[in-house]
């Protein structure tokens, strides 16, 4: 009989094999309330771990009421507020309903989502649509401009999107995220090229529409106007690549990672659906003119899926341009990609960097080499504020708690001395 | 003896450990490299057991 490290080095495969052979491809355009599962007209569901709202932060509070009043449940922030914390409202992870969302990740009703298939395994994820950056309800901010973009999403960028789709036909991600790479993005704070690619490509399908000449141009001049509107992509892209990994016996390898604002949370493929949670860091970075440290919520959001399938802070040292944006310098963007190597279990046979001689990113989490070499996962990531309300205030880099790895990797020594394994 | 060559050759120092012994030798112009090592699980008794068992045996 195996021992118990072949065993886990079985499993571990078995997970990479399943994570290098995912082919995420949007596939269609439709609404939360039609396709999230579990989804009603009074659920929302946000980033990160599983969170009540007497614990839930500034910005994530302030982006359910925004979704709140966009829902036409409420009128303003002062009824938003009060319905919320009524318990009328269902709360729910988005992780935990094959959904991911950035920042708040608050998704609601109404609200657009991109269809993303695992075409390899069949499963799917989904994702709202990116609003850009500054005053977006994923920050937390929920004013009336706030409120109209959404609306805007809702009738006009949604329903053209699904229509250039259609004519277009299935777009695959995979290659996408590879090429973005290859241009200078890492698909989590750097989507540049991502997004130029996509208008590229959906262009043509958008003037094909039936949709009126100035929704069109509206749609397109949204695209040019938001260097994030692909992010919305490379994270659900992450998340059904991952997601077909998980729940593999005697697997260690991490197949979410999300924060709430509040807490961060963990889940292993060997462990199932169970969270490992600890109070989230602050971020260090560049802040916005007229903010400052003080001014930054813990950290918030479901994007950090891309680091965990091998790009994001993984793949930094293929976006060196990115350091403007989060800090550091383009050394520094090297060697947070070199040091995930200790962390991971394979390089990305699809995900290559040029700058490292084409060397696949680090990719696949592995709890035991954490916890052995004392390296955490790096994220670059946006600042929300902590109030409600207000917004971004900047961008920077952050680690998860090492108490997430600990407890996970406790409970799996724990689940193997039950077995009598250990 | 090949050991009297080694003495008459450049030094060649690779410090592992201590982070004090590798500035010693590089404040007397001898070219250093120290390796950023750390115990396992950074010498925590109870998580480097839990690694411990699942390695094999």
């Amino acid at each position: 009989m195996a021992n118990i490290e072949q065993l886990i080095e079985q499993a571990n495969k078995k997970a990479l094999e399943i994570i290098q052979n995912g082919q995420p491809t949007l596939v269609d355009v439709s609404t939360a309330g039609e396709v999230v599962p579990g989804m009603t007209k009074k659920t929302i569901f946000h980033a990160g771990p599983p969170c009540k709202w007497e614990n839930m932060s500034g910005p994530l509070k302030g982006a359910i009421m925004g979704a709140l009043i966009y829902e036409g449940l409420a009128k303003d922030g002062e009824e938003a507020e009060k319905l919320a914390a009524s318990g009328e409202i269902e709360f729910g992870s988005c992780h935990e309903h094959s959904s991911v969302g950035p920042m708040a990740g608050v998704t609601s009703y109404s609200m657009p989502v991109w269809v993303i298939q695992n075409k390899t395994y069949g499963n799917y994820a989904y994702c709202n649509m990116n609003e850009g950056l500054g005053k977006a309800l994923r920050f937390g901010a929920y004013g009336p401009e706030v409120i109209e973009r959404l609306k805007w999403m809702e009738k006009v960028l949604g329903p053209i999107m699904k229509e250039a789709l259609k004519l277009h036909g299935p777009y695959d991600l995979k290659t996408m995220i590879a090429q973005m790479i290859q241009m200078g993005d890492e698909g989590h704070n750097r989507n540049k090229s991502g997004t130029c690619m996509f208008a590229r490509e959906f262009a043509p399908y958008i003037v094909e529409t039936s949709f009126s000449e100035k929704d069109k141009a509206d749609v397109l001049r949204f695209m040019q106007g938001n260097d994030h509107f692909v992010l919305n992509l490379t994270m659900p892209a992450a998340k059904c690549t991952l997601d077909a990994a998980a729940g593999i016996k005697y697997s260690t390898i991490v197949y979410t990672m999300a924060r709430n604002g509040t807490e961060f949370g963990i889940r292993v493929s060997g462990l199932g659906d169970r969270w490992f949670t600890a109070p989230a860091n602050y971020i260090k970075g560049l802040f916005f003119p007229g903010f400052s440290e003080k001014d930054a919520n813990r950290d918030i959001g479901d994007s950090c899926i891309t680091e965990t399938c091998g790009y994001g802070g993984f793949a930094m040292a293929a976006a060196p341009a990115i350091v403007l944006f989060v800090g550091g310098t383009p050394k520094d963007a090297v060697n947070y990609t070199t040091s995930m190597y200790e962390i991971t279990t394979e390089e990305n046979k699809m995900y290559t960097i040029p700058a490292l001689n084409f060397r696949g990113t680090p990719t696949g989490i592995d709890i035991r080499k954490v916890i052995e070499t004392g390296i955490l996962p790096i994220i670059n990531t946006g600042m929300a504020h902590k109030d409600p309300g207000v917004g971004q205030v900047g961008a920077g880099l952050v680690n998860p708690p090492m108490k997430c790895f600990e407890d996970a990797l406790e409970a799996f020594v724990a689940e193997l001395e039950k077995e009598g394994m250990v | 003896m090949k050991v009297n060559e080694l003495f008459k050759q450049e030094l060649k120092v690779i410090n592992m450990g201590l982070r004090s012994f590798a500035a010693d030798i590089k404040s007397q112009n001898v070219e250093v490299i120290h390796v950023d090592w750390r115990p396992v699980a950074g010498g925590n008794k109870k998580l480097a057991s839990m690694l411990s068992k699942l390695k094999g045996k």
